[in-house]
């Protein structure tokens, strides 16, 4: 729990400056929220593998690494086009940021339904600010993890989508966050809400890119409320640059018969973490965490997941894969909790990685915690090597080495990405997938189609 | 199957029993004044007669401990233990001499023995069984001792072993588990009080089970004793340990440690059936099972298997692991624990692979009823050298009842990119179908119960040596008495 | 076509093969017989280049040229093709794909215009229906849900398509039934020809009596201990492989 104060201090000392350019800066309440944020952060300190949680992950970055403020300089750095995980996006809905600036210029906001709201979280705080007083901090509140906590002191962007009660959106929204192309390593800390109605439907996805080089530090918090009935698609892919941290916390709440999946592929950043804690609160509801992490260098990868199972007849499916290269490391932690009385609970959590490299490292824990007997739950973890009778048998059939590795390496990703129930969406993943491969030979759109 | 349906024959005959073992022997004990303290330790050295080193490890070990914290990592909970209200020191008086032959045994104690089903009569014997009996601190007898001397095997309460062997108990002892381990294997280094001493020489393979029983009779009175056994090159020695205790309100400590050493091609089988008493249906009484057990397999080729039938105890954290440094080596876990009423157990293993193709296996059977709550901690390890090795773990935890709790906490740290590492585990509740199918054949709900659960233990019971194992299927029956409304 | 002179293969120390001496010319289809852990499959991976297998003697000459140290991709792009005991499941990649893939790097090697998909899914379909292979096996991932039947058809296909100069089936007849051995059979039966040669690795004689060889070898303890014509598979089917060191199975 202890850090040393030195580590602490500049993230402490740059919120005083920082508080009066902040969004709603000018709302007593926010005021109040930031001031216990920052207080619970210095009270907290920055997390380190003493805590359980942190066991296998170590923010070395943050400890030697000095960010400043995002200037507007960094902010509006020039973009010639913005770096979209979709193909072109038409009338699909778009918002940009850079290094957490919003970029206006490039949004598309077009197509959306009457009843589906989607705004910056500056907007949102001067439009509403008495909706958004009701719900900000409601799932990653007081009592949350000390980073969540800097995020809630600091939150400098993000956006706010609210799809009001039986409407669905047909398209993917996509949120783009472009970081690097700094000077000097910055900080930015977005902060993100969704709220779903009763039946309502979309899907999000979340691209996280870094550009040219630069170190920075993402901090993100994302708040999701998935409402009766509703259906809720949270994808992110995260290829940040190679001297960015990425700290990417989602704190979702799913009601009765309602529907959360999501994916998050990671494939780039020094260090990475990705802490989602579901809560299935209402009777028939779902969700579906996936992932893949592919590392190379010597990036760190920290998938960190818990599914809390509250009452009864709620089901969760959690698959993650990832291939580690070189010297980089992954950690996953996948924890389901089944809650007294939650019966006919069904959990299940499949977590494989194939290590390519000496060097490499995976540690897992796969963790049960239950307290009802009328439940099913199971978990499944292997690591291992390519196999190299299957290396064998494909270049025996006249496939030169580096495509046959590439081939078996798309072969283990390709089973989670089969999860991804939006199709435009896991065509654009298994691209960023293929791409990752070392490059010269990679197989190109047959795979896909398949 | 067959022996399925004995047991549930013998679960009808035990249903009144149960805890059996509960009762108390009135018997004269010499005992240490209360409470813990550097005199106690020099206390039960000189009572031992022991060596200066060997006082000087304890009293280093003593100095440490009081340093330590608590260890707060589990999943159990219990109320600060009061190390100075506990006796360290208990013995029968009529041992204080040591006896020289069994007809020396006060017959009070044989009775015990054989009320525990353990005769230490050698006409009467287990087939093929060596038994050395502790009770409270001190060893009572060993059995077949001159039979296992004929091939060079030494087998004595290890108070006897520095007398015997000095040499191998100060080359061995403290090698596997240091005395700065943890809290409970530290209390232990200062001040344990016997048990067993197990030597194997090289090649030989010991022509019979060893066995060593555990009882915890006086009041009060925590038992602590260390067992050590080596097995030198090429050799071979099955050890199978028993543990009861009566029923008392209060709750006793047993703060053992176990240390295994395999040299090249060596193997030990370790078996272990712990029914302390549990505490009653509301939680009251019971011992705290806080046991380090350690396996080193320091050669090539060498082999350690851990079986462990985990009923008793109000509280259990015992976490029987391997050190797997020799090449090739074979690391084994194969454990059924089951916890019923208000008992509490966190319990594992660990695989520490350090060789090339070494392998470890994992199966883990739990079992909650009542208001129990049980963990599996697990630990597997591939360091960077292990090239080509190898775990499977497979951890079954089943639900009797909906207000227990079974937890599995994994660990899995990879860092060898050939070793292959799987883990499988699953949760779910004793299956209605199967318990419907046997009632509709005429089987009571109770015995019903007890089928299925020692088919889901089947695996692990298969690895127990034959005499136990059928010992191990009526505990199962009776440990999950009132479980089922 | 092949020239074996001399072979010793260790597999981790152990000495595996001893000393085997092959002469293959083109056209001809050899059988290689002997009872199980005979070294036959090994024989067979070290053809095709499989890793693992140390050389410590003798050579592997192969259209005049020594295959030492060759990769196993370069082997199959000269034309040597390995029918799997245990054909490899690979998920997620399609069975066309694959071929195609395979297909192509072979030609590139060749120097040869690659196939584009068009081209390639008519030969393949053309090849398909002539071995009785339904479309959808095609479409599924490579061996993925495939009975075992249906794996070493896809082996047969694999062949015809890549159209190999040395074809070594190693065990193909283990775990078929009579049906889909005779069409195996008549797969290999079909690309008969005087510049292919092929190598039928068993333990059966079965398999032979549908695929006539030219010649047949007995190996037992990592050496060929007689050879003689197709006659000699029906002398081991009646007194088994008792004279070599081990009853027939």
């Amino acid at each position: 729990m202890t850090t040393e104060p030195t580590q602490l201090q500049p993230f402490v000392e740059s919120f005083d400056p920082a508080r009066s350019g902040l969004p709603g800066a000018g709302l007593g309440w926010l005021k109040a929220l930031r001031k216990t944020g920052i207080e619970r952060f210095e009270a907290l300190g920055l997390p380190t593998p003493k805590l359980e949680a942190w066991k296998y992950t170590r923010l070395k970055p943050l400890e030697d690494t000095r960010y400043q403020p995002v200037t507007d300089e960094d902010g509006m750095a020039a973009l010639n086009t913005v770096p979209s995980l979709l193909p072109d996006p038409g009338g699909r809905p778009r918002l940009v940021f850079v290094n957490g600036w919003m970029r206006p210029n490039f949004w598309i906001v077009g197509d959306l339904p009457d009843g589906v709201h989607l705004e910056s979280l500056h907007d949102v705080l001067e439009t509403r600010p008495d909706w958004i007083r009701e719900r900000l901090g409601t799932l990653a509140g007081e009592d949350d993890s000390s980073l969540v906590q800097l995020n809630t002191a600091m939150m400098d962007t993000g956006f706010v989508l609210r799809v009001e009660d039986g409407v669905r959106v047909e398209t993917p929204i996509e949120v783009i966050f472009v970081g690097g192309l700094t000077a000097h390593p910055v900080a930015y800390s977005p902060r993100n809400l969704i709220v779903l109605g009763k039946g309502a439907e979309a899907t999000v996805v979340r691209y996280h890119v870094g550009l040219g080089a630069g170190a920075y530090f993402a901090n993100s918090v994302t708040e999701i409320d998935v409402g009766p009935g509703a259906l809720f698609r949270n994808y992110k892919v995260q290829a940040e640059a190679l001297e960015a941290t990425h700290i990417d916390t989602v704190r979702a709440r799913v009601a009765r018969d309602a529907t959360y999946e999501s994916f998050s592929l990671s494939i780039g950043g020094r260090l990475s973490r990705n802490e989602v804690s579901v809560r299935l609160e209402g009777e028939g509801a779902h969700c579906a965490l996936n992932g893949a992490y592919l590392m190379r260098g010597s990036e760190h990868c920290d998938n960190t997941t818990q599914i809390d199972h509250l009452v009864p007849h709620t089901t969760s499916r959690e698959v993650f894969k990832g291939v580690l290269d070189d010297e980089s490391r992954a950690v996953f932690v996948g924890r389901i909790v089944v809650h007294k009385d939650a019966q006919k609970t069904d959990g299940y959590q499949l977590c494989k990685t194939l290590l390519l490299s000496t060097g490499a490292e995976i540690d897992v824990k796969p963790e049960l915690e239950i307290y009802a007997d009328d439940v099913k739950c199971s978990h499944g973890a292997t690591t291992g090597q390519m196999d190299e009778t299957a290396l064998f048998y494909l270049r025996s059939r006249g496939v030169p080495e580096a495509l046959a590795r590439n081939l078996l390496v798309q072969s283990f990703i390709g089973e989670v990405l089969e999860e991804i129930s939006d199709e435009d969406v896991r065509r654009a993943i298994t691209d960023q997938v293929v791409h990752w491969l070392p490059a010269a030979c990679y197989l190109a759109e047959e795979w896909r189609a398949e | 199957m067959v022996a399925s349906t004995n047991t549930a024959q013998q679960v009808k005959e035990l249903a009144e029993e149960k805890y059996k073992y509960g009762f108390f022997t009135d018997i004269e004990s010499e005992t240490a004044p209360k409470g813990l303290n550097e005199d106690i330790v020099r206390f039960i050295s000189a009572k031992k007669n022991e060596p200066e080193w060997l006082l000087k490890w304890r009293l280093k070990a003593f100095k440490y401990w009081l340093t330590m914290p608590e260890p707060r990592w589990s999943k159990v909970i219990h109320d600060p233990i009061d190390y100075q209200d506990a006796y360290y020191y208990s013995a029968p008086k009529s041992a204080a001499d040591g006896p020289q032959s069994l007809d020396e045994i006060d017959p009070q104690l044989l009775e015990t023995y054989e009320k525990l089903g353990i005769p230490l009569k050698e006409q009467e014997r287990l087939s093929g069984v060596a038994v050395d009996a502790v009770f409270d601190s001190v060893s009572v007898a060993t059995t077949f001792k001159a039979k296992l001397g004929e091939v060079g095997v030494i087998f004595c309460p290890i108070s006897e072993a520095l007398e015997v062997c000095p040499d191998l108990v100060k080359k061995y002892l403290g090698t596997v588990v240091p005395y700065t381990d943890n809290k409970h294997a530290t209390l232990n280094s200062a001040v344990f009080t016997d048990g067993s001493f197990v030597y194997i020489p090289p090649g030989v393979r010991c022509p019979m089970e060893l066995s060593t029983y555990f009882r915890i009779n006086a009041a009060n009175t925590g038992q602590f004793e260390r067992t050590l056994i080596i097995a030198d090159k090429g050799s071979y020695v099955s050890y199978l340990e028993g543990c009861t205790a009566p029923m008392r309100d209060e709750h006793q400590l047993h703060a053992a440690v176990v240390e295994l050493i395999t040299l090249d091609d060596a193997e030990i089988k370790y078996s272990t059936i712990q029914n302390w008493y549990p505490g009653d249906e509301n939680g009251r009484g019971g011992i705290y099972n806080f046991v380090t057990k350690r396996g080193h397999c320091r050669g090539r080729n060498s082999k350690i298997s851990w079986t462990q039938v985990e009923t008793g105890a109000a509280i259990t954290w015992k976490y029987p692991s391997c050190i797997l440094q020799g090449d090739n080596s074979v690391g084994e876990f194969y454990s059924i624990a089951i916890t019923n009423n208000y008992q509490q157990a966190d319990t594992g293993t660990k695989m520490i692979h350090l060789g090339k193709n070494t392998t470890s296996r994992i199966i883990s059977k739990g079992i909650s009823a009542g208001r129990a709550n049980q963990t599996y901690r697990g630990l597997v390890r591939i360091s960077p050298k292990a090239e080509g090795a190898r775990n499977f773990t497979q951890c079954d935890s089943l639900l009797i009842g909906d207000r227990c709790g079974a937890h599995t906490v994994p660990y899995i740290e990879c860092k060898n990119k050939s070793a292959i590492v799987e883990h499988e585990a699953t949760t779910s509740k004793i299956s209605e179908d199967q318990l419907f199918y046997l009632r509709q054949r005429g089987i009571p709900p109770e015995e019903a119960v007890t089928l299925v659960v020692n088919g889901f233990c089947r695996e692990v019971l298969q690895q127990l040596p034959m005499e136990f194992a059928v010992e191990a299927q009526k505990l199962v029956g009776i440990s999950l008495e009132g479980s089922v409304g | 076509m092949l020239e074996i002179k001399n072979l010793h293969v260790s597999v981790e120390g152990k000495a595996i093969l001893k000393g085997i001496d092959l002469s293959v010319q083109p056209g001809e289809i050899h059988a290689i017989m002997g009872p199980n852990g005979s070294g036959k499959s090994t024989l067979s991976h070290v053809i095709a280049g499989r890793d693992g297998y140390e050389i410590t003697g003798g050579r592997i000459i192969y259209q005049g040229e020594d295959l030492t140290g060759l990769a196993p991709e370069i082997r199959a792009a000269k034309g040597i093709f390995l029918a799997f005991q245990y054909p490899v499941e690979i998920p997620g990649v399609a069975n066309t794909t694959f071929l195609k893939e395979a297909l192509n790097a072979i030609r590139r090697y060749h120097g040869e215009d690659e196939l584009d998909a068009m081209q390639f899914v008519k030969m393949m379909r053309e090849k398909a229906k002539e071995l009785g292979i339904p479309e959808d096996m095609l479409k599924r991932a490579v061996n993925v849900g495939f009975s075992g039947g249906e794996k070493k058809r896809n082996e047969i296909l694999q062949m015809a398509i890549l159209n190999p100069r040395l074809a070594i089936l190693d065990e193909t007849d283990s775990g078929l039934d009579i049906d889909a051995m005779k069409i195996v059979a008549e797969g290999v039966n079909n690309m008969r020809a005087p510049e292919r040669s092929t190598l039928i690795i068993t333990h059966y004689q079965r398999l032979l009596d549908y695929i006539i060889p030219d010649k047949v070898h007995v190996l037992a303890h990592g050496r060929i201990q007689r050879s003689g014509g197709k006659e000699l598979a029906l002398e081991l089917e009646e007194k088994g492989y008792a004279e070599f060191g081990e009853a027939a199975a």
